[in-house]
């Protein structure tokens, strides 16, 4: 069983990303949407959030980090990138999704 | 003027996951164009409303940055950022527009918009005004 986890707020108004790595087991998937990318910076006083959750693989969404005017140079070491179509394969080779807001 | 309210608008939320930060700059120009003394306050989330470079061709969403460099010519030009909300975020100034505005009474010199201000000094500016919105 693997699990896709999308979260879509930002860490630094609300604790959804806390509770999705908190919740989610060994092994699974994170893509960061929305204002969700915003977690996905580096240097910030909750860049630990991502940091510390080594046993998790952790995505955002290009056209999101794009929007907010976020640099790929900025992201947190081991972040993937993924566009629309990643978005989807993630999906697919995922047994489920599960979206925290 | 005499009877010019001193306008706050307080901006806490990231731009384009939800529409507060959109409706906030809508109702700052509204304001303005009546001649009113406003002023703008980016905290917590709200300063990533100014970063730079926002290109939003991918989500489909209008960009509204490019709107915020227009405010110094509604006189918009007491733009404060708070300092720890700047910090926390691993942010700097160098992270946002650039805001100016001209001066009418100096041969219409540029002057800077944006002032980062501590929380303290924030909640001095927060007492002096008449009017507060929060978005």
């Amino acid at each position: 069983m693997s699990i896709l986890h999308t979260v879509n707020k930002s860490t630094y108004e609300r604790d959804t990303l806390e509770a999705c790595v908190r919740l989610a087991a060994k092994g699974g998937s994170v893509l960061l949407i929305e204002d969700g990318v915003y977690s996905a910076m580096s240097g910030g006083n909750k860049s630990s959030v991502i940091e510390n959750a080594k046993d998790l693989s952790f995505y955002v969404l290009g056209p999101d980090i794009k929007a907010r005017g976020l640099g790929e140079d900025r992201l947190i070491d081991g972040i993937k990138v993924v566009d629309y179509k990643g978005f989807v394969e993630l999906t697919v080779s995922n047994d489920s999704v599960t979206a925290w807001l | 003027m005499s009877d010019a309210k001193k306008f706050m608008y307080i901006n806490r939320k990231a731009p384009y996951g939800t529409i507060y930060a959109w409706e906030s700059l809508e109702v700052v120009l509204i304001g303005a164009a009546f001649d009113q003394e406003v002023s703008l306050a980016f905290v917590d989330d709200g300063v990533y409303q100014l970063m730079k470079g926002q290109d939003t061709t991918e989500v489909g969403i209008k960009n509204f940055s490019p709107t915020y460099a227009a405010l110094g010519d509604y006189d918009v030009n007491k733009i404060y950022i708070e300092k720890e909300s700047l910090e926390a975020r691993g942010l700097t100034l160098d992270d946002l527009q650039h805001l100016v505005w001209e001066d009418e009474d100096e041969d219409w010199a540029e002057k800077d918009s944006i002032r980062v201000v501590t929380s303290a000094e924030l909640a001095e500016i927060f007492e002096q005004q008449d009017i507060t919105l929060s978005f």
